[in-house]
Protein backbone atom coordinates (compact mmCIF):
# COMPACT_ATOMS: atom_id res chain seq x y z
CA UNK A 1 0.00 0.00 0.00
CA UNK A 2 2.63 2.48 1.12
CA UNK A 3 4.96 1.41 -1.66
CA UNK A 4 2.39 1.96 -4.40
CA UNK A 5 1.47 5.42 -3.08
CA UNK A 6 5.13 6.32 -2.99
CA UNK A 7 5.68 5.02 -6.49
CA UNK A 8 2.73 7.02 -7.75
CA UNK A 9 3.82 10.16 -5.93
CA UNK A 10 5.58 12.14 -8.66
CA UNK A 11 2.63 13.41 -10.72
CA UNK A 12 3.28 12.29 -14.27
CA UNK A 13 2.27 14.89 -16.87
CA UNK A 14 -0.99 13.57 -18.19
CA UNK A 15 -3.03 14.69 -21.15
CA UNK A 16 -6.17 16.42 -19.94
CA UNK A 17 -8.65 13.60 -19.90
CA UNK A 18 -11.42 12.86 -17.46
CA UNK A 19 -10.00 11.17 -14.41
CA UNK A 20 -11.93 7.99 -14.36
CA UNK A 21 -11.83 5.13 -11.94
CA UNK A 22 -8.74 6.39 -10.22
CA UNK A 23 -10.03 8.55 -7.44
CA UNK A 24 -13.62 7.68 -6.68
CA UNK A 25 -13.23 8.93 -3.16
CA UNK A 26 -12.77 12.54 -4.18
CA UNK A 27 -15.73 12.68 -6.53
CA UNK A 28 -18.40 10.69 -4.78
CA UNK A 29 -17.93 10.89 -1.05
CA UNK A 30 -21.38 9.37 -0.69
CA UNK A 31 -20.48 6.15 -2.57
CA UNK A 32 -19.12 4.20 0.42
CA UNK A 33 -22.15 5.13 2.48
CA UNK A 34 -24.49 3.89 -0.25
CA UNK A 35 -22.58 0.61 -0.37
CA UNK A 36 -22.66 0.26 3.39
CA UNK A 37 -26.25 1.28 3.91
CA UNK A 38 -28.30 -1.87 3.18
CA UNK A 39 -25.96 -4.31 4.94
CA UNK A 40 -25.35 -2.13 7.94
CA UNK A 41 -29.03 -1.27 8.21
CA UNK A 42 -29.78 -4.97 8.32
CA UNK A 43 -27.30 -5.48 11.15
CA UNK A 44 -28.61 -2.47 13.06
CA UNK A 45 -32.26 -3.46 12.76
CA UNK A 46 -31.88 -7.21 13.25
CA UNK A 47 -28.86 -7.35 15.53
CA UNK A 48 -28.49 -4.14 17.55
CA UNK A 49 -32.17 -3.27 17.99
CA UNK A 50 -32.98 -6.81 19.20
CA UNK A 51 -30.32 -6.39 21.89
CA UNK A 52 -32.21 -3.31 23.14
CA UNK A 53 -35.45 -5.21 22.89
CA UNK A 54 -33.85 -8.04 24.89
CA UNK A 55 -32.74 -5.60 27.59
CA UNK A 56 -36.20 -4.07 27.67
CA UNK A 57 -37.91 -7.46 27.84
CA UNK A 58 -35.75 -8.47 30.79
CA UNK A 59 -36.98 -5.45 32.79
CA UNK A 60 -40.66 -5.96 32.08
CA UNK A 61 -43.30 -7.58 34.23
CA UNK A 62 -46.45 -9.28 33.12
CA UNK A 63 -47.33 -12.54 31.43
CA UNK A 64 -47.96 -13.87 27.96
CA UNK A 65 -51.75 -13.65 28.17
CA UNK A 66 -52.11 -10.16 29.62
CA UNK A 67 -49.12 -8.53 27.98
CA UNK A 68 -46.00 -6.95 29.43
CA UNK A 69 -45.20 -3.50 30.80
CA UNK A 70 -41.75 -1.99 31.27
CA UNK A 71 -41.38 -1.61 35.03
CA UNK A 72 -37.59 -1.69 35.37
CA UNK A 73 -37.94 -4.75 37.52
CA UNK A 74 -34.29 -5.52 38.26
CA UNK A 75 -35.40 -8.20 40.69
CA UNK A 76 -35.72 -10.53 37.67
CA UNK A 77 -31.94 -10.45 37.34
CA UNK A 78 -31.41 -11.29 41.01
CA UNK A 79 -33.95 -14.11 40.84
CA UNK A 80 -32.56 -15.48 37.59
CA UNK A 81 -29.00 -15.41 38.92
CA UNK A 82 -29.85 -17.00 42.25
CA UNK A 83 -31.81 -19.79 40.54
CA UNK A 84 -29.62 -20.48 37.55
CA UNK A 85 -26.07 -19.62 38.62
CA UNK A 86 -25.06 -23.30 38.64
CA UNK A 87 -25.97 -23.67 34.96
CA UNK A 88 -24.23 -20.40 34.14
CA UNK A 89 -21.07 -21.38 35.98
CA UNK A 90 -21.18 -24.86 34.43
CA UNK A 91 -21.42 -23.35 30.94
CA UNK A 92 -18.34 -21.22 31.56
CA UNK A 93 -16.39 -24.15 33.00
CA UNK A 94 -17.35 -26.55 30.21
CA UNK A 95 -16.60 -23.93 27.54
CA UNK A 96 -13.24 -23.05 29.12
CA UNK A 97 -12.28 -26.73 29.41
CA UNK A 98 -13.31 -27.36 25.82
CA UNK A 99 -11.32 -24.31 24.69
CA UNK A 100 -8.19 -25.53 26.43
CA UNK A 101 -8.75 -28.97 24.91
CA UNK A 102 -9.17 -27.54 21.39
CA UNK A 103 -5.96 -25.57 21.88
CA UNK A 104 -4.06 -28.62 23.12
CA UNK A 105 -5.31 -30.73 20.21
CA UNK A 106 -5.42 -28.00 17.60
CA UNK A 107 -1.90 -26.69 18.07
CA UNK A 108 -0.08 -29.91 17.08
CA UNK A 109 -2.48 -30.40 14.18
CA UNK A 110 -2.05 -26.81 12.94
CA UNK A 111 1.73 -27.12 13.24
CA UNK A 112 1.67 -30.45 11.44
CA UNK A 113 -0.40 -29.03 8.56
CA UNK A 114 1.60 -25.82 8.34
CA UNK A 115 5.11 -27.25 8.46
CA UNK A 116 5.20 -31.01 8.16
CA UNK A 117 2.52 -32.02 5.67
CA UNK A 118 4.39 -31.17 2.47
CA UNK A 119 2.25 -31.55 -0.61
CA UNK A 120 -0.73 -32.85 1.37
CA UNK A 121 -1.25 -29.43 2.93
CA UNK A 122 -4.34 -28.43 0.94
CA UNK A 123 -5.81 -31.89 1.21
CA UNK A 124 -5.49 -31.84 4.99
CA UNK A 125 -6.99 -28.36 5.20
CA UNK A 126 -10.01 -29.58 3.23
CA UNK A 127 -10.33 -32.52 5.63
CA UNK A 128 -10.30 -30.15 8.61
CA UNK A 129 -13.28 -28.23 7.27
CA UNK A 130 -14.92 -31.28 5.67
CA UNK A 131 -16.96 -32.15 8.80
CA UNK A 132 -18.73 -28.79 8.44
CA UNK A 133 -20.36 -30.15 5.32
CA UNK A 134 -22.48 -32.59 7.30
CA UNK A 135 -25.10 -31.14 9.59
CA UNK A 136 -23.45 -30.87 12.98
CA UNK A 137 -26.50 -32.26 14.76
CA UNK A 138 -26.03 -35.50 12.83
CA UNK A 139 -22.34 -35.54 13.68
CA UNK A 140 -23.03 -34.90 17.33
CA UNK A 141 -25.47 -37.81 17.33
CA UNK A 142 -22.69 -39.95 15.89
CA UNK A 143 -20.84 -39.52 19.19
CA UNK A 144 -23.63 -41.49 20.84
CA UNK A 145 -22.67 -44.36 18.56
CA UNK A 146 -18.99 -43.95 19.38
CA UNK A 147 -19.15 -43.40 23.14
CA UNK A 148 -22.08 -45.68 24.02
CA UNK A 149 -21.62 -48.58 26.48
CA UNK A 150 -21.48 -51.07 23.62
CA UNK A 151 -20.40 -48.36 21.21
CA UNK A 152 -17.61 -48.31 18.66
CA UNK A 153 -14.92 -47.23 21.14
CA UNK A 154 -15.77 -50.07 23.53
CA UNK A 155 -15.95 -52.57 20.66
CA UNK A 156 -12.69 -51.34 19.18
CA UNK A 157 -10.78 -51.61 22.47
CA UNK A 158 -12.28 -55.05 23.13
CA UNK A 159 -11.34 -56.20 19.62
CA UNK A 160 -7.74 -54.96 19.91
CA UNK A 161 -7.43 -56.12 23.54
CA UNK A 162 -6.76 -52.58 24.72
CA UNK A 163 -9.68 -52.46 27.16
CA UNK A 164 -7.17 -51.72 29.90
CA UNK A 165 -6.43 -48.36 28.21
CA UNK A 166 -10.11 -47.53 28.13
CA UNK A 167 -10.70 -48.47 31.77
CA UNK A 168 -7.57 -46.53 32.76
CA UNK A 169 -8.91 -43.53 30.88
CA UNK A 170 -12.25 -43.96 32.62
CA UNK A 171 -10.74 -44.03 36.09
CA UNK A 172 -8.76 -40.91 35.17
CA UNK A 173 -12.02 -39.21 34.16
CA UNK A 174 -13.64 -40.39 37.38
CA UNK A 175 -10.93 -38.79 39.51
CA UNK A 176 -11.67 -35.48 37.78
CA UNK A 177 -15.40 -36.01 38.24
CA UNK A 178 -15.98 -35.99 34.51
CA UNK A 179 -17.89 -39.28 34.63
CA UNK A 180 -19.76 -40.62 37.64
CA UNK A 181 -20.01 -44.35 36.93
CA UNK A 182 -18.71 -46.61 34.20
CA UNK A 183 -20.65 -44.77 31.49
CA UNK A 184 -18.87 -42.42 29.09
CA UNK A 185 -22.03 -41.16 27.45
CA UNK A 186 -24.43 -38.72 29.16
CA UNK A 187 -21.66 -37.32 31.34
CA UNK A 188 -19.72 -34.03 31.62
CA UNK A 189 -16.96 -35.79 29.71
CA UNK A 190 -19.25 -36.54 26.76
CA UNK A 191 -20.47 -32.92 26.66
CA UNK A 192 -16.95 -31.49 26.76
CA UNK A 193 -15.81 -34.05 24.20
CA UNK A 194 -18.63 -32.97 21.92
CA UNK A 195 -17.92 -29.27 22.41
CA UNK A 196 -14.22 -29.84 21.73
CA UNK A 197 -15.04 -31.81 18.63
CA UNK A 198 -17.53 -29.27 17.29
CA UNK A 199 -15.30 -26.23 17.72
CA UNK A 200 -11.91 -27.75 16.95
CA UNK A 201 -11.84 -26.47 13.34
CA UNK A 202 -12.49 -22.93 14.66
CA UNK A 203 -9.25 -23.25 16.63
CA UNK A 204 -7.20 -25.06 13.97
CA UNK A 205 -7.88 -22.64 11.09
CA UNK A 206 -6.73 -19.36 12.75
CA UNK A 207 -3.80 -21.20 14.35
CA UNK A 208 -2.83 -22.62 10.97
CA UNK A 209 -3.05 -19.18 9.32
CA UNK A 210 -0.76 -17.86 12.02
CA UNK A 211 1.73 -20.74 12.24
CA UNK A 212 2.11 -20.91 8.47
CA UNK A 213 3.63 -17.44 8.49
CA UNK A 214 5.95 -18.30 11.36
CA UNK A 215 9.52 -18.30 10.12
CA UNK A 216 10.96 -21.77 10.77
CA UNK A 217 14.45 -20.30 10.90
CA UNK A 218 13.58 -18.62 14.19
CA UNK A 219 12.98 -22.04 15.71
CA UNK A 220 16.23 -23.31 14.24
CA UNK A 221 18.02 -20.24 15.61
CA UNK A 222 16.63 -21.02 19.07
CA UNK A 223 17.99 -24.55 18.73
CA UNK A 224 21.37 -23.23 17.60
CA UNK A 225 21.45 -21.11 20.74
CA UNK A 226 21.06 -24.27 22.83
CA UNK A 227 17.36 -23.87 23.60
CA UNK A 228 15.68 -27.18 24.33
CA UNK A 229 12.56 -27.94 22.28
CA UNK A 230 10.46 -26.96 25.30
CA UNK A 231 12.30 -23.65 25.67
CA UNK A 232 12.04 -22.98 21.94
CA UNK A 233 8.32 -23.54 22.18
CA UNK A 234 7.87 -21.32 25.23
CA UNK A 235 10.16 -18.48 24.19
CA UNK A 236 9.75 -18.43 20.39
CA UNK A 237 6.82 -20.37 18.97
CA UNK A 238 4.20 -19.59 21.62
CA UNK A 239 4.70 -15.78 21.75
CA UNK A 240 4.68 -15.56 17.95
CA UNK A 241 1.53 -17.65 17.67
CA UNK A 242 -0.42 -15.60 20.22
CA UNK A 243 -2.57 -13.73 17.64
CA UNK A 244 -3.75 -17.07 16.26
CA UNK A 245 -4.32 -18.38 19.76
CA UNK A 246 -6.37 -15.31 20.69
CA UNK A 247 -8.52 -15.56 17.55
CA UNK A 248 -9.01 -19.31 17.99
CA UNK A 249 -9.87 -18.93 21.67
CA UNK A 250 -12.54 -16.32 20.88
CA UNK A 251 -14.03 -18.41 18.08
CA UNK A 252 -14.20 -21.44 20.36
CA UNK A 253 -15.08 -20.10 23.79
CA UNK A 254 -17.89 -17.75 22.73
CA UNK A 255 -20.06 -20.20 20.80
CA UNK A 256 -19.23 -23.01 23.24
CA UNK A 257 -20.59 -21.00 26.20
CA UNK A 258 -23.97 -20.52 24.57
CA UNK A 259 -24.18 -23.97 23.00
CA UNK A 260 -26.68 -26.46 24.33
CA UNK A 261 -26.83 -28.99 21.53
CA UNK A 262 -23.98 -31.02 22.99
CA UNK A 263 -25.32 -30.88 26.52
CA UNK A 264 -28.77 -32.02 25.39
CA UNK A 265 -27.67 -34.76 22.98
CA UNK A 266 -24.64 -36.07 24.89
CA UNK A 267 -25.33 -34.98 28.47
CA UNK A 268 -27.82 -35.63 31.23
CA UNK A 269 -29.93 -33.53 33.58
CA UNK A 270 -26.72 -33.03 35.56
CA UNK A 271 -24.99 -31.27 32.65
CA UNK A 272 -27.60 -28.61 31.81
CA UNK A 273 -25.99 -25.53 30.31
CA UNK A 274 -27.30 -21.97 30.31
CA UNK A 275 -28.42 -22.03 26.68
CA UNK A 276 -30.75 -24.90 27.49
CA UNK A 277 -32.32 -22.86 30.31
CA UNK A 278 -32.79 -19.82 28.05
CA UNK A 279 -34.32 -21.99 25.34
CA UNK A 280 -36.71 -23.66 27.77
CA UNK A 281 -37.73 -20.39 29.47
CA UNK A 282 -38.42 -18.73 26.13
CA UNK A 283 -40.09 -21.52 24.22
CA UNK A 284 -41.69 -23.80 26.80
CA UNK A 285 -42.07 -22.03 30.17
CA UNK A 286 -42.83 -18.76 28.35
CA UNK A 287 -41.25 -16.72 31.14
CA UNK A 288 -39.87 -14.08 28.79
CA UNK A 289 -38.38 -11.69 31.39
CA UNK A 290 -36.33 -14.40 33.10
CA UNK A 291 -35.22 -15.81 29.76
CA UNK A 292 -34.27 -12.36 28.51
CA UNK A 293 -32.40 -11.57 31.74
CA UNK A 294 -30.39 -14.79 31.48
CA UNK A 295 -29.65 -14.12 27.83
CA UNK A 296 -28.53 -10.59 28.67
CA UNK A 297 -26.31 -11.79 31.51
CA UNK A 298 -24.66 -14.24 29.11
CA UNK A 299 -24.17 -11.42 26.60
CA UNK A 300 -22.58 -9.16 29.23
CA UNK A 301 -20.22 -11.94 30.34
CA UNK A 302 -19.16 -12.55 26.75
CA UNK A 303 -18.75 -8.83 26.00
CA UNK A 304 -16.55 -8.43 29.09
CA UNK A 305 -14.47 -11.37 27.90
CA UNK A 306 -14.22 -10.11 24.31
CA UNK A 307 -13.33 -6.53 25.30
CA UNK A 308 -10.39 -7.79 27.34
CA UNK A 309 -9.21 -9.79 24.37
CA UNK A 310 -9.87 -7.22 21.64
CA UNK A 311 -7.88 -4.62 23.59
CA UNK A 312 -4.91 -6.86 22.99
CA UNK A 313 -5.62 -7.91 19.41
CA UNK A 314 -7.42 -4.95 17.77
CA UNK A 315 -10.67 -5.19 15.81
CA UNK A 316 -9.14 -4.70 12.38
CA UNK A 317 -7.05 -7.80 12.84
CA UNK A 318 -10.01 -9.90 13.92
CA UNK A 319 -12.41 -8.72 11.22
CA UNK B 1 12.65 -43.38 20.61
CA UNK B 2 14.39 -40.73 18.56
CA UNK B 3 12.12 -41.69 15.68
CA UNK B 4 9.10 -41.26 17.94
CA UNK B 5 10.27 -37.85 19.08
CA UNK B 6 10.91 -36.65 15.54
CA UNK B 7 7.52 -37.84 14.33
CA UNK B 8 5.54 -36.96 17.43
CA UNK B 9 3.88 -33.94 15.79
CA UNK B 10 2.81 -36.04 12.82
CA UNK B 11 1.42 -38.84 14.99
CA UNK B 12 -0.51 -36.45 17.23
CA UNK B 13 -1.69 -34.49 14.18
CA UNK B 14 -3.04 -37.63 12.51
CA UNK B 15 -4.75 -38.73 15.73
CA UNK B 16 -6.46 -35.33 16.02
CA UNK B 17 -7.43 -35.66 12.36
CA UNK B 18 -9.05 -39.00 13.21
CA UNK B 19 -10.96 -37.32 16.06
CA UNK B 20 -12.21 -34.70 13.60
CA UNK B 21 -13.27 -37.20 10.95
CA UNK B 22 -14.46 -40.20 13.00
CA UNK B 23 -18.09 -38.99 13.32
CA UNK B 24 -18.28 -38.49 9.55
CA UNK B 25 -17.20 -42.09 8.98
CA UNK B 26 -19.82 -43.21 11.48
CA UNK B 27 -22.51 -41.17 9.70
CA UNK B 28 -21.58 -42.72 6.35
CA UNK B 29 -21.33 -46.28 7.69
CA UNK B 30 -24.61 -46.06 9.59
CA UNK B 31 -26.47 -44.89 6.50
CA UNK B 32 -26.25 -48.56 5.47
CA UNK B 33 -27.59 -49.83 8.76
CA UNK B 34 -30.89 -51.55 9.38
CA UNK B 35 -31.37 -50.66 13.03
CA UNK B 36 -33.20 -52.96 15.41
CA UNK B 37 -35.14 -50.23 17.21
CA UNK B 38 -36.22 -46.67 16.58
CA UNK B 39 -32.73 -45.27 17.10
CA UNK B 40 -29.91 -45.72 14.64
CA UNK B 41 -27.08 -45.83 17.20
CA UNK B 42 -26.25 -49.54 17.20
CA UNK B 43 -25.10 -51.58 14.23
CA UNK B 44 -27.59 -54.30 13.35
CA UNK B 45 -27.34 -55.41 9.73
CA UNK B 46 -26.30 -54.08 6.34
CA UNK B 47 -29.06 -52.62 4.22
CA UNK B 48 -29.62 -50.31 1.25
CA UNK B 49 -33.19 -49.55 2.36
CA UNK B 50 -32.58 -45.97 3.44
CA UNK B 51 -30.72 -45.15 0.23
CA UNK B 52 -33.46 -46.51 -2.04
CA UNK B 53 -36.18 -44.79 -0.04
CA UNK B 54 -34.69 -41.46 1.03
CA UNK B 55 -37.97 -39.59 1.41
CA UNK B 56 -39.65 -42.54 3.07
CA UNK B 57 -39.93 -40.87 6.47
CA UNK B 58 -42.73 -38.33 6.84
CA UNK B 59 -41.67 -34.70 6.98
CA UNK B 60 -37.96 -35.12 6.41
CA UNK B 61 -37.81 -34.16 2.75
CA UNK B 62 -40.17 -31.23 3.35
CA UNK B 63 -37.82 -29.91 6.01
CA UNK B 64 -34.92 -30.49 3.67
CA UNK B 65 -36.67 -28.48 0.96
CA UNK B 66 -37.33 -25.63 3.38
CA UNK B 67 -33.70 -25.61 4.51
CA UNK B 68 -32.48 -25.54 0.91
CA UNK B 69 -34.86 -22.72 0.05
CA UNK B 70 -33.91 -20.65 3.08
CA UNK B 71 -30.21 -21.41 2.58
CA UNK B 72 -30.25 -20.28 -1.05
CA UNK B 73 -32.22 -17.07 -0.48
CA UNK B 74 -30.30 -16.15 2.69
CA UNK B 75 -26.86 -16.82 1.23
CA UNK B 76 -27.56 -14.94 -2.00
CA UNK B 77 -29.00 -11.94 -0.16
CA UNK B 78 -26.12 -11.93 2.29
CA UNK B 79 -23.70 -12.24 -0.64
CA UNK B 80 -25.08 -9.12 -2.36
CA UNK B 81 -25.29 -6.98 0.78
CA UNK B 82 -22.00 -8.31 2.13
CA UNK B 83 -20.08 -7.74 -1.09
CA UNK B 84 -21.22 -4.12 -1.16
CA UNK B 85 -20.03 -3.60 2.41
CA UNK B 86 -16.75 -5.39 1.67
CA UNK B 87 -16.05 -3.06 -1.26
CA UNK B 88 -16.84 -0.02 0.86
CA UNK B 89 -14.43 -1.24 3.52
CA UNK B 90 -11.73 -2.32 1.11
CA UNK B 91 -11.83 0.65 -1.26
CA UNK B 92 -12.98 3.76 0.51
CA UNK B 93 -12.10 5.93 3.39
CA UNK B 94 -15.09 7.05 5.42
CA UNK B 95 -16.01 8.09 8.89
CA UNK B 96 -17.25 5.59 11.44
CA UNK B 97 -14.94 2.94 10.06
CA UNK B 98 -14.11 1.56 13.49
CA UNK B 99 -17.81 1.49 14.37
CA UNK B 100 -18.59 -0.36 11.14
CA UNK B 101 -15.90 -2.93 11.82
CA UNK B 102 -17.23 -3.41 15.33
CA UNK B 103 -20.79 -3.89 14.08
CA UNK B 104 -19.54 -6.54 11.65
CA UNK B 105 -17.48 -8.27 14.30
CA UNK B 106 -20.15 -8.34 17.02
CA UNK B 107 -22.53 -10.90 15.46
CA UNK B 108 -19.62 -13.30 15.10
CA UNK B 109 -18.72 -12.76 18.76
CA UNK B 110 -22.22 -13.21 20.14
CA UNK B 111 -23.46 -16.62 21.25
CA UNK B 112 -26.20 -17.92 18.98
CA UNK B 113 -28.59 -18.33 21.85
CA UNK B 114 -28.35 -14.58 22.60
CA UNK B 115 -28.88 -13.60 18.94
CA UNK B 116 -31.78 -16.01 18.53
CA UNK B 117 -33.54 -15.02 21.74
CA UNK B 118 -33.03 -11.27 21.24
CA UNK B 119 -34.52 -11.45 17.75
CA UNK B 120 -37.44 -13.37 19.20
CA UNK B 121 -38.07 -10.59 21.74
CA UNK B 122 -38.09 -8.09 18.87
CA UNK B 123 -40.59 -10.16 16.91
CA UNK B 124 -42.73 -10.60 20.01
CA UNK B 125 -42.64 -6.88 20.77
CA UNK B 126 -43.56 -6.00 17.19
CA UNK B 127 -46.26 -8.65 17.08
CA UNK B 128 -44.66 -10.38 14.10
CA UNK B 129 -45.53 -14.08 13.94
CA UNK B 130 -42.50 -16.35 13.63
CA UNK B 131 -42.12 -18.56 10.58
CA UNK B 132 -40.31 -18.79 7.29
CA UNK B 133 -39.80 -15.01 6.95
CA UNK B 134 -38.38 -14.54 10.44
CA UNK B 135 -35.99 -17.46 9.88
CA UNK B 136 -34.83 -15.81 6.66
CA UNK B 137 -34.30 -12.45 8.39
CA UNK B 138 -32.23 -14.12 11.11
CA UNK B 139 -30.16 -16.15 8.67
CA UNK B 140 -29.29 -13.16 6.49
CA UNK B 141 -28.27 -11.32 9.66
CA UNK B 142 -25.78 -13.89 10.92
CA UNK B 143 -24.48 -14.77 7.43
CA UNK B 144 -23.67 -11.15 6.55
CA UNK B 145 -20.59 -10.80 8.74
CA UNK B 146 -19.03 -13.98 7.41
CA UNK B 147 -19.57 -12.92 3.79
CA UNK B 148 -18.12 -9.48 4.50
CA UNK B 149 -14.99 -10.90 6.13
CA UNK B 150 -14.42 -13.40 3.31
CA UNK B 151 -14.94 -10.93 0.45
CA UNK B 152 -13.07 -8.14 2.21
CA UNK B 153 -9.97 -10.34 2.44
CA UNK B 154 -10.16 -10.91 -1.30
CA UNK B 155 -10.69 -7.20 -2.10
CA UNK B 156 -7.77 -6.26 0.13
CA UNK B 157 -5.45 -8.73 -1.61
CA UNK B 158 -6.27 -7.32 -5.07
CA UNK B 159 -3.35 -5.72 -6.83
CA UNK B 160 -4.48 -2.09 -7.44
CA UNK B 161 -2.15 -1.91 -10.44
CA UNK B 162 -4.42 -4.27 -12.39
CA UNK B 163 -7.26 -1.78 -12.22
CA UNK B 164 -4.89 1.08 -13.01
CA UNK B 165 -3.73 -0.86 -16.05
CA UNK B 166 -7.35 -1.29 -17.16
CA UNK B 167 -8.03 2.42 -16.93
CA UNK B 168 -4.72 3.17 -18.65
CA UNK B 169 -6.04 1.03 -21.48
CA UNK B 170 -9.07 3.35 -21.72
CA UNK B 171 -11.51 1.12 -19.89
CA UNK B 172 -14.14 3.19 -18.14
CA UNK B 173 -15.17 2.61 -14.56
CA UNK B 174 -17.94 0.17 -15.43
CA UNK B 175 -15.77 -1.80 -17.84
CA UNK B 176 -12.94 -1.94 -15.33
CA UNK B 177 -15.29 -3.26 -12.69
CA UNK B 178 -16.95 -5.86 -14.93
CA UNK B 179 -13.84 -7.08 -16.75
CA UNK B 180 -11.14 -6.77 -14.10
CA UNK B 181 -12.32 -6.18 -10.58
CA UNK B 182 -15.33 -8.46 -10.43
CA UNK B 183 -13.70 -11.56 -11.98
CA UNK B 184 -10.79 -11.16 -9.57
CA UNK B 185 -13.05 -10.83 -6.52
CA UNK B 186 -15.54 -13.48 -7.71
CA UNK B 187 -13.78 -16.46 -6.04
CA UNK B 188 -14.02 -14.61 -2.73
CA UNK B 189 -17.71 -13.92 -3.27
CA UNK B 190 -18.28 -17.56 -4.23
CA UNK B 191 -16.46 -18.74 -1.10
CA UNK B 192 -18.42 -16.32 1.06
CA UNK B 193 -21.72 -17.42 -0.46
CA UNK B 194 -20.92 -21.09 0.05
CA UNK B 195 -19.90 -20.40 3.63
CA UNK B 196 -23.14 -18.49 4.20
CA UNK B 197 -25.15 -21.32 2.68
CA UNK B 198 -23.55 -23.94 4.88
CA UNK B 199 -24.01 -21.76 7.98
CA UNK B 200 -27.65 -21.18 7.12
CA UNK B 201 -28.31 -24.80 6.20
CA UNK B 202 -26.72 -26.06 9.40
CA UNK B 203 -28.11 -23.57 11.88
CA UNK B 204 -30.23 -24.90 14.66
CA UNK B 205 -30.17 -22.60 17.70
CA UNK B 206 -31.10 -19.27 16.09
CA UNK B 207 -33.60 -20.98 13.80
CA UNK B 208 -35.26 -22.79 16.67
CA UNK B 209 -36.01 -19.48 18.39
CA UNK B 210 -37.51 -17.88 15.31
CA UNK B 211 -39.40 -20.77 13.73
CA UNK B 212 -42.96 -21.96 14.05
CA UNK B 213 -44.33 -25.51 14.13
CA UNK B 214 -45.21 -25.14 10.45
CA UNK B 215 -41.67 -24.07 9.42
CA UNK B 216 -39.44 -26.99 10.39
CA UNK B 217 -35.96 -26.84 8.89
CA UNK B 218 -33.77 -29.92 8.45
CA UNK B 219 -31.69 -29.34 11.62
CA UNK B 220 -34.93 -28.87 13.56
CA UNK B 221 -36.20 -32.13 12.10
CA UNK B 222 -33.01 -33.91 13.22
CA UNK B 223 -33.35 -32.36 16.68
CA UNK B 224 -36.89 -33.68 16.96
CA UNK B 225 -35.79 -37.06 15.64
CA UNK B 226 -33.11 -37.29 18.33
CA UNK B 227 -35.96 -37.34 20.85
CA UNK B 228 -38.44 -39.53 18.95
CA UNK B 229 -36.18 -41.92 17.08
CA UNK B 230 -33.61 -41.32 14.38
CA UNK B 231 -34.46 -42.61 10.90
CA UNK B 232 -31.52 -43.95 8.88
CA UNK B 233 -32.46 -41.49 6.12
CA UNK B 234 -30.91 -38.70 8.22
CA UNK B 235 -27.54 -40.39 7.74
CA UNK B 236 -28.17 -40.72 4.01
CA UNK B 237 -28.73 -36.95 3.78
CA UNK B 238 -25.63 -36.36 5.91
CA UNK B 239 -23.57 -38.60 3.62
CA UNK B 240 -24.87 -36.94 0.45
CA UNK B 241 -24.12 -33.48 1.88
CA UNK B 242 -20.62 -34.53 2.90
CA UNK B 243 -19.71 -36.12 -0.44
CA UNK B 244 -21.41 -33.37 -2.45
CA UNK B 245 -19.55 -30.61 -0.63
CA UNK B 246 -16.26 -32.51 -0.96
CA UNK B 247 -16.92 -32.74 -4.70
CA UNK B 248 -17.54 -28.98 -4.90
CA UNK B 249 -14.29 -28.28 -3.06
CA UNK B 250 -12.30 -30.65 -5.28
CA UNK B 251 -13.79 -29.13 -8.44
CA UNK B 252 -13.03 -25.67 -7.10
CA UNK B 253 -9.43 -26.64 -6.39
CA UNK B 254 -9.00 -28.12 -9.84
CA UNK B 255 -10.47 -25.03 -11.52
CA UNK B 256 -8.29 -22.83 -9.37
CA UNK B 257 -5.06 -24.64 -10.14
CA UNK B 258 -5.91 -24.77 -13.84
CA UNK B 259 -6.54 -21.03 -13.87
CA UNK B 260 -3.36 -20.21 -12.00
CA UNK B 261 -1.46 -22.42 -14.45
CA UNK B 262 -2.97 -20.45 -17.31
CA UNK B 263 -1.91 -17.15 -15.75
CA UNK B 264 1.62 -18.40 -15.16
Amino acid sequence: MAVSTLAGAPPAPQPPQPEEGKRPRRRGAYVPYLLLLPGMLWLVVFFLVPMLSLASQSLQTGDVDNGYALTFNFATYADALSTYWPQLLRSLIYAATATVATLALGFPLAWFIAHRSGRYKNFLLVLVIAPFFTSFLIRTLAWQTILGDTGLLAQFTAFTHTDFLLSGFKSLLRTFGLISNDQLLFSPFAVICGLTYNFLPFMVLPLYANLERLDQRLVEAAGDLYASPVQAFRRVIWPLSLPGVVAGTLLTFIPATGDYINSVLLGSTQTTMIGQVIDAQFLRVLDYPTAAALSFILLLLIVAFVVTYVRRAGTEELV
Amino acid sequence: MAWLRRHLVIIVGLLVMLYILAPNFVVIAFSFNNPAGRFNYQWNQFSFDAWTNVCGVPGMCDSLGLSLQIGIIASLTAAVLGTMVAFALGRYRFRARAGTNLLIFLPMATPEVVMGSSLLTLFIAMGIPTGRTTILIAHIMFCLSFVIVTVKARVASLDPRLEQAASDLYANEVQTFLKVTFPLVAPGIAAGTLLAFSLSFDDFIITNFNASPSSVTFPMYVWGAAQRGTPVQINVIGTIMFLGALAIVVIGQVLNSRRSRQIV
